[in-house]
């Protein structure tokens, strides 16, 4: 992107934010939600957190040596030390360098 | 000094966020500036966005040239969690005026995770407080991105598949989601749509695609995740 682009990219997120936060404030006076948003409240979020996993996966070449392999042991690598140690800290920072010492030194 | 004792309860409040939004907005500063954009974006999308996982995917979305249509329905959605956060904060913000709006700006998961559990003190003015509190985390949030964008910028070493802890962020948020929900029907959803996109559709569109695919599995099977 250009930097022109990029600044307009920043807006629009910056808008589209700012507009998924204030929603309830604007569209529900009680604290009420209708049936259809309640379902949608309950399983979009783990969905949505599904799908991200996979969208960062998006420029692997899974057709090439070493076949993505080294992103499927990093994440379960992090996946196991957040279900042990339960510190999400911990698991974002080992697992990244855990990651990065694999694509760095193997 | 005015709000001494808000300001300091919140300050006090703050010190695990302050941890959290410390390491990650350093590593977003980092990968940020890791595919050479200039370092000032960092303080500019932390300031006027202000949403974690939405800042770690624009930086795909720059380096993907993403169309501004694909970038806002993919914002909206990878954000949409956000829009039932305010429905039980609805009376917390009560009465808190002017700053009310800057309260709902600054509305992340962290602070939603703050808000909801802190006990009302009456000696608090609670707007104030409130606004601290929020404040606090913003400008944590805000010098830790910073810094990472500055630091990587001038000290050069090696950064390759410092782009993970975007992917780790994501594991860890998706652990959490199914410690809550213990149903793995949505888990399965997301992979089969994502896993879809993955291979038949471009990179640039990939994620609009998974969502929509997801949207319509949500509802084909309604009724069964609904039973469960």
């Amino acid at each position: 992107m250009s930097n022109y682009e990029i600044y307009i990219a920043i807006i629009i997120m910056a808008l589209i934010n700012l507009f998924t936060r204030v929603f309830p404030f604007l569209f529900f006076s009680k604290k009420e939600l209708p049936k259809s948003l309640e379902f949608i409240e309950k399983f979009f979020p783990p969905v949505i957190m599904t799908i991200l996993i996979v969208y960062t996966l998006k420029d692997i070449d899974f057709s090439l040596y070493p076949y993505g392999t080294k992103e499927l042991t990093g994440i379960i690598f992090t996946a196991v030390l957040h279900f042990t140690l339960k510190n999400y800290l911990i698991s974002i920072f080992f697992g990244t360098i855990f990651y990065m010492g694999l694509v760095q030194y193997l | 000094m005015k709000y001494e004792r808000e300001i300091k309860t919140a300050f006090k409040i703050s010190i695990p966020v302050m941890m959290g939004y410390g390491v990650l907005g350093f590593a977003f500063g980092l990968l940020l500036v890791s595919f050479d954009y200039p370092w000032y974006l960092a303080p500019i999308m932390s300031l006027f966005i202000y949403a974690g996982a939405l800042q770690f995917v624009a930086i795909n979305f720059f380096n993907a040239k993403a169309g501004f249509i694909d970038i806002a329905i993919a914002s909206w959605f990878v954000n949409l969690r956000q829009s039932f956060y305010g429905l039980s904060l609805l009376k917390r913000f009560k009465n808190t005026g002017k700053l009310k709006a800057y309260l709902i700006f600054s509305l992340t998961d962290e602070s939603y995770a703050l808000l909801t559990t802190i006990k009302d003190n009456d000696q608090l003015k609670k707007r104030w407080y409130y606004f601290f509190l929020m404040a606090f985390n913003q400008s944590y949030w805000f010098l830790g991105s910073t810094l990472g964008a500055i630091v990587g910028s001038n000290i050069k070493f090696n950064t390759a598949g410092l782009e993970f802890s975007l992917t780790a962020l994501f594991v860890v948020l998706c652990i959490e989601q199914y410690k809550s929900l213990k149903n793995s029907t949505p888990f399965v959803i997301g992979a089969i749509s994502s896993l879809f996109a993955l291979v038949f559709i471009p990179s640039d569109k990939m994620l609009i695609v998974s969502i929509t695919i997801s949207l319509l599995l949500l509802f084909f099977f309604k009724k069964r995740l609904n039973d469960e």
